[in-house]
């Protein structure tokens, strides 16, 4: 079911993202003031949107997930997390190599999105953990929903209280993205699609194979019948799919 | 609801007097940080963006202790259960332990904030002390409601004391942000302004869009 | 009116099932006991009457409420005796006893009737960490029968109980309350004496359901095997 059109989806990644790149490098015209390195603006500031955008999915995800109570809601807000908390990262490092190439220094206070995005970072890093200390699944999947939608409402305050705190103290030291000339502007674009396919092959890629690896368990307890299940998983962060799918295993259960 | 809230204050107020685990350990804490930052900063007293910085670090840091206690005696002894089974609307326990721990709140700073303008505080603290108030208030609200949510769902987990603190604290700092700004202009020597409104407006909707959050996830953290 | 109709209650634990296919039909009135090894699903099934827990899968009606969703109408009607008694160590017993009687609405006088049937006078202003399992057990007791349960929920309820103390609470949770209960017991001889009604659990599943009559103790025995 997840795997259907995961091939297509992924060319198309690798022929937007191809394109993207040769416009960065061969179309987009180089910036006065900063010069090549001004061209990581077209990697920062996607991985950046994206980012941000798939925190605000994950929690999205979460309210179906707890309106509905199908656990594969809640299977594809922790992947969307999982993989923005990537970009995040990803976006934490460009900005930081961005910085030290404009301002000389590897971390700046005064760059309000890459402030916000440093705590949407913390706080979504104890996402994992937060999983991971539950041992009971179905609340594991419940209070991860909640913790999602929660963060997922504090990312827009977040980024509203430290843009209003730092608004009076330098001009945004990386640049604002409004007024791009035509060519650039067609490059971010460009850029922020790639960037966007990305995101959805990999998340896809992340479901298939959970998907994937839960068939092969319910099969091989399927084949070995009631008393030659293998152990259950120890502890995990990662969400399993709703319920047994077929006969059930052996009863090493905790009630 | 309003008997069900009422009761389960009672209830809240009782343990709290005959264990006090939380309260006197909150206000302590409080006290004694401010004369680690004494010695830590070398200074003997501080003014100003320093000052606000030093008392609402303070304050965070003992709120997360007392939201860390908040629901402990309830997931050991059986509490939840008890709750659960009675005929009531949910949403009077996310009220109960907000009420709570604006109460433990409350008791914290009447103790830090005398005991910082005695130890630290560099400027008099009498013609600012209404805008604090007001500031605090509006605070409080907030970390409140983001102590009780997330004591909610530490409790439950393997590591309750370290999650706890690891939630809570990136969720808050919005509301450092708009204390810590709203309070700096107040603790100077020649104080003329008030905090800006935009830090109360902040701090407002902080309170506002995480109240309903909370009452619309809180009752998903307690079922089983 | 069945207290309890049950068709293919299911409850699963991540990928493993804690209760698989329970079906049973129990009369107001009538007693059932349920045996079965330790992580059978006993303590599951009763979380599941007492809405503590949400059926996955199966038709699961208390008391004419149909789980999980008409549960509110459930709550306060059921009693549940369970491992842990409940209640607030470093509260009294009688500070306890209000505090649940306000939470469902039952009346105060209540409390005294209770706290005299159950001969904890003169202990019920201390906190319950200073009395002896055996009387949190009778406190527990008293608070799940405060607000007279149309159905009781027992978790092996003579567990702590002196001989005395277990004629104490006969009249509240026993045969002679007129309840329809459940019980859990590990006891298949003082088990069987009072059900009507028996049901085997084995690894969630159903070893046996039948009446009480129809069973003898070497069936019951065999399932802790």
């Amino acid at each position: 079911m997840y795997g259907r059109g995961l091939r297509s989806l992924s060319i198309l990644t690798v022929a937007a993202m191809a394109l993207a790149l040769s416009l960065v490098f061969f179309y987009a015209p180089l910036e006065a003031e900063q010069g090549f390195l001004q061209k990581i603006f077209y990697l920062h500031v996607p991985l950046a949107i994206i980012a941000l955008c798939g925190f605000v999915l994950g929690g999205l995800l979460a309210v179906m997930h707890l309106r509905t109570r199908d656990s594969r809601w809640d299977m594809r807000s922790y992947v969307v997390i999982h993989m923005s908390l990537i970009f995040a990262v990803g976006t934490l490092i460009t900005g930081s190599i961005w910085a030290k190439g404009s301002w000389g220094h590897w971390w700046v206070w005064n760059e309000p999105t890459l402030v916000s995005f440093l705590i949407v970072f913390l706080l979504y890093a104890t996402y994992q953990p937060l999983r991971f200390a539950i041992e009971d699944p179905e609340r594991q999947a419940r209070y991860a929903s909640v913790f999602a939608i929660t963060a997922g409402a504090f990312v827009p305050m977040n980024f509203l209280a430290v843009r209003l705190s730092s608004a009076y103290l330098h001009p945004r030291v990386l640049g604002s993205t409004s007024n791009l000339p035509g060519s650039m502007a067609l490059t971010f674009l460009v850029s922020l699609i790639a960037m966007a396919l990305l995101f959805a092959t990999m998340c896809k890629y992340e479901l298939t194979a959970k998907h994937t690896r839960a068939q092969v368990r319910a099969l091989r307890r399927l084949l070995s019948g009631e008393d030659g299940a293998p152990a259950p998983r120890g502890r995990s962060a990662v969400p399993s799919t709703s319920g047994p799918m077929t006969t059930p295993a052996a009863g090493r259960t905790s009630l | 609801m309003k008997r069900t809230v009422g009761a389960l204050l009672r209830k809240e107020l009782l343990v709290e007097l005959r264990t006090l685990e939380s309260v006197p350990g909150m206000s302590l804490f409080a006290v004694t940080t401010f004369v680690v930052f004494h010695f830590a900063l070398n200074k003997s007293s501080v003014e100003g963006d320093l000052a606000a910085g030093i008392l609402w670090v303070t304050l965070l840091f003992a709120a997360i202790l007392g939201a860390n206690r908040l629901f402990v005696a309830d997931a050991d002894q059986g509490g939840f259960d008890g709750f659960l089974l009675a005929p009531v609307d949910r949403s009077a326990m996310l009220a109960a332990k907000v009420i709570t721990m604006l109460a433990y709140l409350v008791v914290l700073e009447l103790v830090a904030v005398p005991a910082f303008a005695l130890l630290l505080l560099g400027a008099p603290l009498g013609p600012a002390l209404g805008n604090l108030v007001v500031t605090l208030a509006l605070a409080d609200i907030g970390i409140a409601v983001i102590g009780t949510l997330v004591g909610a769902m530490a409790v439950q987990t393997r590591a309750r004391d370290l999650l706890g603190p690891l939630l809570a604290l990136p969720l808050l700092v919005p509301i450092v942000i708009g204390g810590a700004r709203a309070t700096a202009p107040l603790l100077v020597a020649t104080h003329s302004s008030g905090p800006a409104a935009r830090w109360l407006l902040t701090l407002g909707l902080y309170d506002l869009v995480f109240g309903l959050i909370a009452y619309a996830l809180f009752d998903f953290l307690l079922e089983d | 009116m069945a207290a309890l109709q049950l068709e293919g209650l299911a409850r699963h634990y991540g990928e493993r099932e804690a209760l698989r296919d329970v079906s049973l039909t129990l009369e107001e009135g009538r007693t059932l006991v349920v045996f079965g090894p330790n992580g059978a699903g006993k303590t599951t099934l009763l979380r599941v009457l007492c809405t503590l827990l949400r059926p996955h899968a199966g038709r699961v009606e208390v008391l004419g409420a149909s789980l999980p969703d008409e549960a509110w109408r459930v709550r306060g009607r059921v009693g549940l005796l369970a491992h842990e008694p409940l209640l607030y160590r470093e509260l009294t017993a009688r500070e306890n006893l209000r505090y649940h009687a306000s939470l469902h609405g039952a009346r105060e006088e209540r409390i005294d009737e209770l706290l005299e049937l159950l001969a904890l006078r003169g202990r019920e202003d201390e906190p319950l960490r200073t009395l002896s399992r055996g009387m949190v057990q009778r406190v527990a007791v008293a608070r799940a029968v405060l607000h007279e349960p149309d159905l009781l929920l027992l978790d092996e309820p003579h567990s702590n109980l002196d001989p005395a103390a277990i004629e104490l609470v006969a009249p509240l949770i026993g045969a002679g309350s007129g309840r329809t209960r459940v019980i859990c017991s590990h006891d298949p001889a003082g088990g069987l004496a009072q059900a009507d009604l028996v049901l085997g659990l084995r690894a969630g599943r159903m070893a046996l359901l039948r009446g009480a009559r129809d069973v003898d103790v070497g069936e019951i025995t065999e399932l802790y095997r």
